[in-house]
This record gives C-alpha cells, sequence and structure tokens, in this order.
C-alpha cells in the first residue's frame, strides 16, 4: 500500500500536547496518549510518535516499540469506512471466514487493507463479545449480526449508495 | 459528603419496592408495585447483544410511545445481559414478567397499546417457551434456560440500572463494603474470602483468599488493586455482560480487596473492544465517588480507595497478569517470570492483588451471606458458581450461571437446549486458545476445575463453544493455533517459534501434505512448548492441538492418511464432483468454469477434471439442477 503523505494540523498538534501535558506526569501514561494522538490524527505515524517522544521526554524508539505492540494502533491511515469480520470462535464455528473473503472479494483489498481511493479498509477484529448474534461484523462500530456471505456484501454495497 | 449507614439505609429503603418487583414472582410482585410509583416497569437489555440485535431503537419506540398517550406511571429500565443473547433484543414487563423475545419498535407500540394500556398480553410477541399449551404464561425462572442456572455473579444482571447507583444500593449494594470497613479487620476479611473456597475465575483457579494473605503480608507503603477485564479469550463475554450490567459489584469488591490488603488505588484494565462496558463502568465510577463509597474517607472510617481505568489496546497476552501490569504501566504488554509473583513486585513494583472481574462479582455477596453459604455450593475442591458463555451450535446462545459441579449435558441439553438442525454433538471448548475439548463420551462430567484438567481441558475464563459434526476438530485446532501464534508477544522463543512450527505442521495436515511422523513432533513440540515458554500463553498453547489427537485422533489420520477431511470444512482436501444422475448437460458450469476444467457434450453429464479446478465454486452456485457437491 502506498504510503500517504502526513497531512496533521496545527490544530490537531495543539490538541495532543494539551492533552499529552495533562496528563504525562501520571504514572504510565504512554497508552492513554497513544490512545488519545489515533483518536486525534486517526492513525500513529511516525510524526505524531515524535510530537509524543518530545512532549513526554522519552525516546522515539519507545514510543514506537509501544505503538507497534498493540494491534489497535495503527501506523497507516485508514479508509473512510472501516469494516471489521469478527473471527472470534463462536464467530468462526459459524461461518466468519466465508463472511470475510466474501467481502475481500467484494472490495477487491485482503484484511488489513484500504481500497486505492481511500473509501473503504477491511479488518479482522477479536471476539466482539456479541457471540450471540455470530457471525458478526462491524462498520464503524456499528454491529451488523447474523450475517451470511450475501448480506455481508450488500451491506458493503449500501455504503456506496449512500455517496 | 461521607456516606453513613443511614443514608445507605435511607436509599435502599426508597428504592427497595421498585427493585424487588422485578425480583418477586406475580403475585407477589403486583402487590409490591402497588406501593411504588409505577403501574408497570418495562425491562430492555442494553447489553452488547441486546445492543446490536437494535434493542436501542426499541427503547426509543417505547419512550416515544409512552410521551404521546402520556403514561406518567410507566417507568422504562435500560438493564445489562439478561442471558439469552440468540434472542435479543429482549423486555421483560413487570409485575407480570412477561418477557418479550426478538422485539422490534412496531412490538414495542403493540406492546403499549396492548399490554401497558389494555391489559391484553401480546402473547404472539413472548418468548415462545414462557407460553404454556394452556395459554397460560410460565414465569422465566421456570423455563429451561433457567431452570436449572443459579446466579450469584450475575445476580443483578438484567435486573437494575447499571447506570443508577441507588438501583444497586436497593438491592444490598455497598453494604458488604459498609460490614468490612466498620466491623471487620484485615484478616478477618481475607480469612472469609478464603473459607468461602472463592477461586480465580479467570482461568487458572488459585485460591482469592491466599491471593490476598500473600499480599497482606508483604511490606510495602504502596499497594495496588488491579482487575482483569481484558478478556480476549474469543467465545467468552461474562466478563463483559458483568461490566455492563453491574458494574457496581466489581467497585464495591475492588474497595473491599484494598482494604484486606492495605490499598488506596485500583485500576481496572479493560478491553477497548468493550464499549459499552467501558462506558458503564466511567458512570458507576463516578457516581460511586459523588456518594462517597470511593475516595478519601470512606464511610467516615479513615479509608481512603479510589479507581482508574486503563483501556487495553488489543493484545491478547495481556491478559496474562505480568503482561497486564506491564501494559498498564505504559509499555509493550510482554509478560516476565515469576516469581516474584505480582503480591510481592506486580505493579509499578509495588504488592499487588490482581483478580478477574466475575471474581469480584462474588465478593461482596460472600461478606454479605458469609462463607460458609458460598462455601456450600459446589464441589469439594470447586465452590460457587460459575457463569459461562455458550456459544456456537447450541440454540441457546448465551450467558448462564450455574453451581460447580454441573454437567456439560445439563448445559447443553437443558439450559442451552440442544444443538440445533438436528444435528449431533460432537466437542465442546472450553478455556479458548489454552483450553481444550471435551468429546461426547465425557459429557456426563461434572464441572469443576479438577475434573476438566483430568480430561485434558481446562476451565479457562468461562467460554463454552459447541461443535456438531460440521465441525473439523483439525481445522478448530488450526484455528486456535493460528490465534495463539499472532498474538504471540515473541519476547520468548519457545513460544514465538514453537506456535509457528506447530501451526505449519497443523496447515501441512488441513492440505494432506504431512505425515504420520508429523503427529509424533506435534506432540514432542507441545510438552517441550509447555515446560519451556514464559507464560501461559505459551505454556498453553499446544493444549487445543493435544486434546483433539488425544479425542480425536483418528480424525487426523484420516486427514492425512486417506486425505479426506468428513466435516468438508479443509478445503484443499475436498473435490467438486458432478452427479451423473442429476445432471443435465445444460452446460452452463462448463461456460461459467474460469480454468475449462469442466467438459461434456450438451445434454449429457459433465466431468469436471480434479487436477484442473481450482476450487472457486461457480460450478456449484450455477447449476440449477443440484448435480455439483463436493466429497
Amino acid at each position: 500500500m502506498a504510503t500517504m503523505a502526513f497531512r496533521g494540523t496545527p490544530k490537531q498538534e495543539r490538541e495532543l500536547r494539551k492533552f499529552i501535558q495533562a496528563h504525562k506526569d501520571q504514572p504510565g501514561a504512554m497508552m492513554p496518549v497513544l490512545q488519545e494522538a489515533q483518536g486525534v490524527y486517526g492513525y500513529l505515524p511516525i510524526e505524531v510518535q515524535q510530537i509524543i517522544s518530545e512532549e513526554m521526554g522519552v525516546p522515539l524508539s519507545q514510543v514506537f516499540g509501544v505503538a507497534t505492540f498493540y494491534s489497535q494502533f495503527s501506523l497507516t491511515p485508514k479508509g473512510e469506512h472501516t469494516v471489521s469480520v469478527c473471527l472470534g470462535t463462536a464467530c468462526y464455528v459459524k461461518g466468519a471466514d466465508k463472511i470475510l473473503s466474501a467481502i475481500e472479494d467484494r472490495l477487491g483489498i485482503k484484511a488489513g487493507e484500504c481500497t486505492p481511493d481511500g473509501f473503504f479498509s477491511i479488518e479482522s477484529c477479536r471476539c466482539l463479545g456479541a457471540c450471540g448474534l455470530a457471525p458478526v461484523m462491524t462498520v464503524d462500530g456499528e454491529v451488523y449480526g447474523k450475517c451470511t456471505p450475501e448480506s455481508a456484501v450488500e451491506i458493503i454495497n449500501s455504503y456506496y449508495k449512500e455517496v | 459528603m461521607t456516606m453513613t449507614l443511614d443514608r445507605l439505609t435511607e436509599i435502599k429503603q426508597k428504592n427497595e419496592e421498585l427493585v424487588l418487583v422485578r425480583k418477586l414472582v406475580a403475585a407477589k410482585a403486583e402487590e409490591m408495585a402497588k406501593h411504588t410509583a409505577y403501574r408497570k416497569q418495562i425491562l430492555v437489555c442494553g447489553g452488547t447483544g441486546c445492543t446490536s440485535s437494535g434493542s436501542k431503537k426499541v427503547i426509543d419506540a417505547l419512550e416515544s410511545e409512552i410521551k404521546e398517550k402520556n403514561l406518567t406511571d410507566v417507568l422504562v429500565v435500560r438493564t445489562g445481559c439478561f442471558g439469552l443473547c440468540a434472542l435479543g433484543p429482549i423486555v421483560i414487563v413487570y409485575p407480570e414478567g412477561a418477557f418479550y423475545s426478538q422485539a422490534t419498535p412496531e412490538g414495542a407500540k403493540r406492546i403499549i397499546d396492548e399490554h401497558i394500556i389494555k391489559g391484553m398480553i401480546c402473547k404472539d410477541l413472548l418468548y415462545p417457551e414462557t407460553v404454556h399449551t394452556d395459554g397460560e404464561i410460565l414465569p422465566l425462572s421456570k423455563t429451561n434456560f433457567y431452570a436449572k442456572q443459579m446466579r450469584i455473579a450475575l445476580k443483578n444482571c438484567g435486573v437494575i440500572d447499571p447506570e443508577n447507583i441507588e438501583e444497586y444500593i436497593a438491592l444490598n449494594g455497598y453494604l458488604a463494603l459498609h460490614k468490612v470497613l466498620t466491623s471487620m479487620n484485615q484478616d478477618q476479611v481475607i480469612d472469609t474470602v478464603l473459607a468461602s473456597g472463592l477461586r480465580g475465575r479467570g482461568g487458572a483457579g488459585f485460591p482469592t483468599g491466599r491471593k490476598w494473605a500473600f499480599c497482606k503480608s508483604t511490606k510495602g507503603d504502596i499497594k495496588y488493586v488491579c482487575c482483569n477485564a481484558d478478556e480476549g479469550d474469543p467465545g467468552a463475554f461474562m466478563d463483559r455482560s458483568i461490566l455492563e450490567g453491574d458494574p457496581h459489584a466489581v467497585i464495591e469488591a475492588m474497595a473491599i480487596a484494598g482494604f484486606a490488603i492495605g490499598a488506596s488505588q485500583g485500576y481496572v484494565y479493560v478491553r477497548a473492544e468493550y464499549p459499552i462496558a467501558v462506558q458503564r463502568l466511567e458512570i458507576a465510577i463516578k457516581q460511586a465517588r459523588e456518594y462517597g463509597f470511593l475516595g478519601e474517607n470512606i464511610f467516615g472510617t479513615g479509608f481512603n480507595f479510589d479507581i482508574e481505568i486503563r483501556l487495553g489496546a488489543g493484545a491478547f497476552v495481556c491478559g496474562e497478569e505480568t503482561a497486564l501490569m506491564t501494559s498498564i504501566e505504559g509499555k509493550r504488554g510482554e509478560p516476565r517470570p515469576r516469581p516474584p509473583f505480582p503480591a510481592v513486585e506486580g505493579l509499578f513494583k509495588k504488592p499487588t492483588v490482581l483478580n478477574n472481574v466475575e471474581t469480584y462479582a462474588n465478593i461482596a455477596q460472600i461478606i454479605l451471606k458469609g462463607a460458609d453459604w458460598y462455601s456450600s455450593i459446589g464441589t469439594e475442591t470447586s465452590k460457587g458458581t460459575k457463569v459461562f458463555a455458550l456459544g456456537g451450535k447450541i440454540t441457546n446462545v448465551g450467558l448462564v450461571e450455574v453451581p460447580m459441579g454441573t454437567t456439560l449435558r445439563e448445559i447443553i441439553e437443558e439450559i442451552g437446549g440442544g444443538i440445533p438442525n438436528g444435528k449431533r454433538f460432537k466437542a465442546a471448548q472450553t478455556g479458548g486458545p489454552s483450553g481444550g475439548c471435551i468429546p461426547s463420551v465425557h459429557i456426563d462430567t461434572p464441572i469443576d476445575y479438577e475434573s476438566l484438567s483430568k480430561i485434558g481441558s481446562m476451565m479457562g475464563s468461562g467460554g463454552l463453544i459447541i461443535m456438531d459434526e460440521d465441525t473439523c476438530m483439525v481445522d478448530i485446532a488450526k484455528f486456535y493455533l493460528e490465534f495463539t501464534c499472532e498474538e504471540s508477544c515473541g519476547k520468548c522463543v519457545p513460544c514465538r517459534i514453537g506456535t509457528h512450527r506447530l501451526l505449519q505442521m497443523l496447515d501441512d495436515i488441513t492440505k494432506g501434505k504431512a505425515t504420520l511422523e508429523e503427529l509424533d513432533r506435534i506432540e514432542e513440540l507441545a510438552e517441550h512448548m509447555k515446560v519451556s515458554c514464559l507464560c501461559a500463553l505459551g505454556q498453553t498453547a499446544s493444549n487445543p492441538v493435544v486434546s483433539t489427537l488425544r479425542y480425536f485422533r483418528e480424525e487426523y489420520i484420516d486427514h492425512i492418511v486417506n486425505k479426506r477431511c468428513t466435516a468438508k470444512k479443509c478445503k484443499d482436501l475436498l473435490h467438486y464432483r458432478i452427479d451423473p444422475d442429476k445432471c443435465k448437460g445444460c452446460t452452463l458450469c462448463a461456460r461459467n468454469c474460469p480454468v475449462n476444467a469442466i467438459s461434456g457434450k450438451v445434454k449429457e453429464p459433465h466431468h469436471i477434471d480434479v487436477n484442473t479446478c481450482i476450487k472457486c465454486g461457480l460450478c456449484m452456485q450455477n447449476c440449477k439442477f443440484g448435480a455439483v457437491f463436493m466429497e
């Protein structure tokens, strides 16, 4: 995937620096700071990690180390919409793998990738705990339960219709 | 303002009747309802399952209808999980206890118009099991799903509004904290928990009281109480449901633990995948502070305690206790060797007690009802109840709490309602990626910590996935290995490389590329990983393979020798074929085949060349006569 140029705004930077100043003295502030930064920018490019390193007074390598350890932190930008297919056991037993491949086929990309137009990205995620509705997928946090490969593709299509 | 017993009692009395209407059987509940400001109470599940099924729209419809009809004596309460997630959204109307399943906004309108206003229960919308053949409505407690359950950890889930602290207080909330702070010393608290026989519900089953005693006896000016809500086992959602349905039970228990070990700060480490749980917990902590159950000088006793929430960021290994604490410290969530145990050197290198959500949910009631009461429930070695998240190929998917010693058969056939679509039970999986499977021969095993480990599985945190004959055991083992392989933090070699090698071998088996020696190698490697991995993730990673190999060895051999997957799950071992009796020779399949693997003349049976076929499945999709099949 081509890397996109970093397009952070001064407003975003002010927001992040303010948050860090308010929290850097509490013990174990790194995780909340990274979570906030991802909330502000949508992802954690090296430029953002540099701001964190500078503001918190810790080496960039350490920031990078933490940011790359956790699967929720993304170093690459996400699509405008994110579809996430639950691959927890309950969903898997009920055919989540077929849902994922149907979506991959529909969008022409694999899990972890973003469509070239930046509209959709696909993720596979860990158990959402909505096992009663297995198999489950979410689009931008909205949960769709009891999916079939057909209904999953239809849900994806509905986002294209909205445009 | 400092909380006092008088004020606590006052709040309890003010709300008691309102909440008790939901706990009593119909006749008594109706009598009780007369003492409250509300003629009817409509409870709607706001847990993750029902919210995903659209319970918010149901609540909106109920509320707008109530407003429109100006029904001031009807209360809508959004609760936590009722347990029967597959039938959500769930709506219960009290005092009758009418249980509506799979509610819709249209149904909600009817409930208001017909049931609430005209007094005619919409029987066609009720959960069918609650309607007796003669038309009478059964209480929920009499249905198969609930009859065998015993709710301790889940006692308030689906009963109270989790965002209203006064409803928690109404059912004896924070009385245990008062009792501990005003009439017990640290040792008495620890002894009570110890005598109750409560063991860690996160999976390992370490006696909770002993953990507390270790930590109390460690010298240190600062100590911490942590709550493990990083429920990472796929298919397990007990902890999430408790946090969503009864967050104060966890807060109260953490404060009690804080008093017992001498800590004044607590941390709850929650998965970020659980937004509703996090939000309810935030609200609950805020309310607990306002009411003086958290903060300084609690109940005027000089005891200080507060709680902070820390969010996980998607790393399964952080469910391991040392990794969890490292993550709270803001570092890469890697485990470290024990000893030193957290009770000696834990969070920020201070003595720390770390318990699981469900463990905490039992504490207040042990304090109130006594150790004898708790230890009278369960089996010889495992006391109390256990919450299971029942999922997979089972009719009643949901949350169940049963006394230890209940058999798997009771859970599957009675509570769970059996396997759907007339399929046969094949195995149950407990303990997630660290656990193993229980085959049908052991279906009558009474479930407790010891019995499960004896048959090669483990209690785990409570995920209970039911599998039927369509499940391929090799594929399931591979699924779990893919999980642990991806989640291995990479710090120790046996886990990082071991999980990869195990996965590779399993992958070869599912592709028909393995030999029988592979099975010996798997067992040898599993043994090495068990003794040499740094943390439980690696030590237990091989369990799903070892236990399926133990009970379903012939299935592995079938894959290897006959290159056959009878469950028809392993794609590489399957071939598309055309049934010559059904094929009409319409040529549709041949025309759609992207690799021209299908040959045959018009109006004559066609044939698939398995060597050319790429198994895309287009022929099967296109055949109008159902002539294409897999074997």
